[in-house]
């Protein structure tokens, strides 16, 4: 059966089975529809945790992405994962005792002002949009690559599906698809990687594998092979990098602590029972993540030696038949420079932007050897090949000669990777608005049951937002992604700390350090992203750190501020230093 | 529960997360990038040291640190009294 086949047997598969849990899990009061009553199990609420967080990115193009880093995919390996050991240590088991709905409740309730959950609530809402468009967008070109069909219908798909259960069943509903995703995710993201481990080094695990010797007789080891391979290329090898150590340090650290402020994480722990629940289901949580995290940098190896290995100083007459799969779809392309009819691989971009195909009348223009020919300029360096990065997991199956099934198994756990990432932030954005902007602020005498209609309608309405950006993305999606992680850092994550651990912070002092860390982070990425992107690059930078890294110096400065601020301003009232007091014992 | 005994279960549990967190920090920000350079030169099997913590060892020593966290707290709950009854809180 072909690939198209058996995505559709495993897409209609999961979709029923998402619909099933959303009709089984309706919600019916706000506390089921925002925190699941507080029931869930902590396991449970771990590995929801788990798809919650992995999102198209973890999933499509992180593996893909450090291949091509080599050692500097570090930011993200780590980035990503040690923000867990944060939110375990010292904001879970407090923000769960504490026991409200959502950040900004924290934030208001803690700061006694509604000004500071205000910052909190614009905090959220621009963090979970930008997160969301991008998710919609990778529904919509899985379809699209897979299905064949139109992003547009791959977006109102995906957008129904998500409906269904985000909008009846809430959090109760999302939970259990998330578990039924992570399942679905973590499956197809191993399958791969087992098969293909196991053909490169004989070791079926993929984390010992990549440290295995390679079984085609010739007694080294797979990365110092690779390593030999980057160098005789001129590229650097591949287990140093090539990126500032401080800035890898600032980036790592504003993924991190991002990680640990980012909205839709933190109220995964408002849905267990209990204190010790919160705990333990952060340590469930990165047990989950962990297996994909540490996988990821194998099948990056694995995917980069293949393609090296496969391509390089190779004939394009003599390429596989995937090779000129993707050709077509201007993801992988060849420009022969010195006309040789072999396929040159080198550092540096191959030709000018991304590739445009070469048509007329719709149809391809094919070069002297049966290649696509291509619109754009080429470029002075040696380098002959354009890969895009986002395509070596989606790839990897067929470059691997695998199955058919497997790659289409692939699909569906992009579409769950996708698809539970968006329901977990939808959710944010309506409990944002439902709650902490019409019950909190506008209408505090509002019933239960209005209050969840108004958390259905601003999910769905956030649905088609999230929708229409999927179908129409702002040309900066990836470069928003910074913002989302560098503004949780810069903003949530020192008022929550300072909030519990010091218990004489005042609001004058959160609110002055949120808005300036806010405001200083948003200004030196829009500079550098948006306004002068022909800036940006490290002579430019302070201290050498790029914007992906600016949150952790935004951070910085937001603490900084708020202690010298808070100094200045009274101290807190005493029934608010009672609170701070009584989050800090599971009972008391 | 009177007062100090709090004071206290609060003293030990912040020494708890400074230990935990230098640990944290030590492996992923010391190991992983600030000493990986030199860590680079033992290799352990087709490991070199300092990338293994950088994309492996650092992962495993957090998920660690959590359920060393979690079983000295719960542990220390128990101690002071302030665990959590079976009906909640």
């Amino acid at each position: 059966m072909s690939v198209q086949i058996w995505t559709y047997i495993f897409v209609g598969i999961t979709f029923s089975l998402y619909i099933g849990i959303a009709i089984w899990s309706k919600a019916s009061s706000t506390s089921e529809f925002y925190v699941a009553k507080g029931t869930v199990n902590p396991l449970t609420n771990g590995m929801a945790t788990a798809a919650d967080w992995m999102s198209a990115a973890s999933f499509l193009s992180m593996a893909g992405l450090i291949s091509f880093m080599g050692y500097d995919g570090a930011v993200y390996l780590m980035g990503w994962t040690g923000g867990y050991v944060l939110l375990a240590l010292t904001l879970a088991p407090y923000l769960r005792k504490f026991g409200k709905f959502t950040v900004p409740d924290f934030i208001g309730d803690r700061y006694y002002s509604q000004l500071a959950r205000t910052v909190a609530v614009v905090c959220a809402l621009t963090v979970s949009f930008t997160y969301v468009a991008g998710q919609m967008r990778g529904v919509g070109l899985v379809f699209s690559k897979f299905l064949e069909v139109d992003i547009f219908w791959g977006v109102i798909i995906g957008m129904a599906i998500v409906f269904m259960y985000a909008v009846l069943g809430g959090m109760k509903g999302i939970t259990y698809t998330q578990v039924a995703q992570y399942c679905v995710l973590i499956f197809a993201f191993m399958v791969p990687a087992f098969f293909i481990s196991a053909q490169l080094t004989g070791n079926p695990i993929p984390q010992l594998g990549f440290g295995s010797k390679l079984v085609d007789g010739s007694d080294i080891y797979l990365l110092d092979k690779l390593d030999q391979l980057h160098t005789e290329l001129g590229f650097a090898a591949y287990t140093s990098g090539k990126k500032s150590m401080q800035d890898i340090f600032f980036i790592t650290v504003a993924l991190m602590v991002g990680t640990a402020g980012l909205p839709h994480v933190i109220v995964r722990f408002f849905t267990v029972p209990k204190v010790r629940d919160a705990r333990i289901s952060v340590g469930y949580a990165l047990i989950f993540i962990a297996i994909l995290y540490t996988t990821a940098p194998a099948i990056a190896v694995f995917s980069r030696t293949n393609l090296i290995t496969t391509v390089n100083e190779q004939y394009y007459g003599e390429m596989p038949k995937w090779f000129t799969t993707w050709e077509e779809t201007a993801l992988l392309n060849w420009v022969d420079k010195n006309g040789d009819g072999r396929i040159t691989y080198a550092p540096g971009q191959a030709i000018v932007g991304n590739p445009e195909i070469n048509r007329a009348n719709g149809k391809i223009i094919r070069g002297k050897y049966g290649e696509v020919t291509l619109l754009n300029s080429l470029t002075s360096t040696k380098n002959e090949l354009y890969v895009d990065r986002d395509i070596m997991v989606l790839a990897n199956p067929e470059i691997a000669g695998l199955p058919n099934w497997v790659a289409a198994l692939v699909a569906a756990g992009g579409l769950a990777a996708a698809l539970s990432t968006a329901a977990g932030l939808l959710l944010v954005i309506s409990t944002s608005v439902s709650h902490d902007l019409i019950k909190k602020q506008f209408k505090p005498d509002i019933s239960d049951k209005k209050e969840l209609l108004f958390a259905r309608v601003s999910a769905g309405f956030a649905v088609l937002v999230a929708g229409y950006f999927g179908i129409n993305p702002p040309g900066f999606v990836a470069e928003v992604v910074a913002i989302a992680f560098g503004l949780a850092a810069a903003s949530f994550f020192p008022a929550i700390i300072l909030g519990i651990f010091y218990k004489k912070m005042n609001r004058e002092g959160a609110i002055a350090g949120m808005i300036v860390g806010l405001l200083f982070t948003l200004a030196y990425i829009g500079f550098f992203k948006l306004v002068y992107p022909e800036y940006n690059t490290p002579e430019y930078w302070w201290f050498g750190i790029s914007p992906e890294g600016i949150g952790t110096l935004g951070m910085l400065i937001n603490l900084v501020v708020s202690l010298i601020i808070g100094m200045l301003y009274p101290h807190p009232p005493v029934e608010v230093q009672e609170m701070v007091e009584s989050i800090r014992y599971p009972r008391a | 529960m009177n007062d100090d005994n709090l004071k206290q279960y609060w003293a030990i549990n912040i020494r708890y997360v400074l230990i935990l967190i230098s640990v944290w920090f030590v492996v992923s920000y010391g190991f992983g990038i600030l000493w990986a350079p030199v860590l680079n030169n033992i290799q352990i099997g087709g490991f070199k040291l300092g990338f293994w913590f950088a994309q492996q060892g650092s992962i495993y020593i957090f998920v660690i640190l959590i359920f060393v966290y979690v079983y000295l707290m719960n542990k220390l709950d128990i101690r002071f009294g302030v665990q959590e009854t079976e009906e909640g809180s």
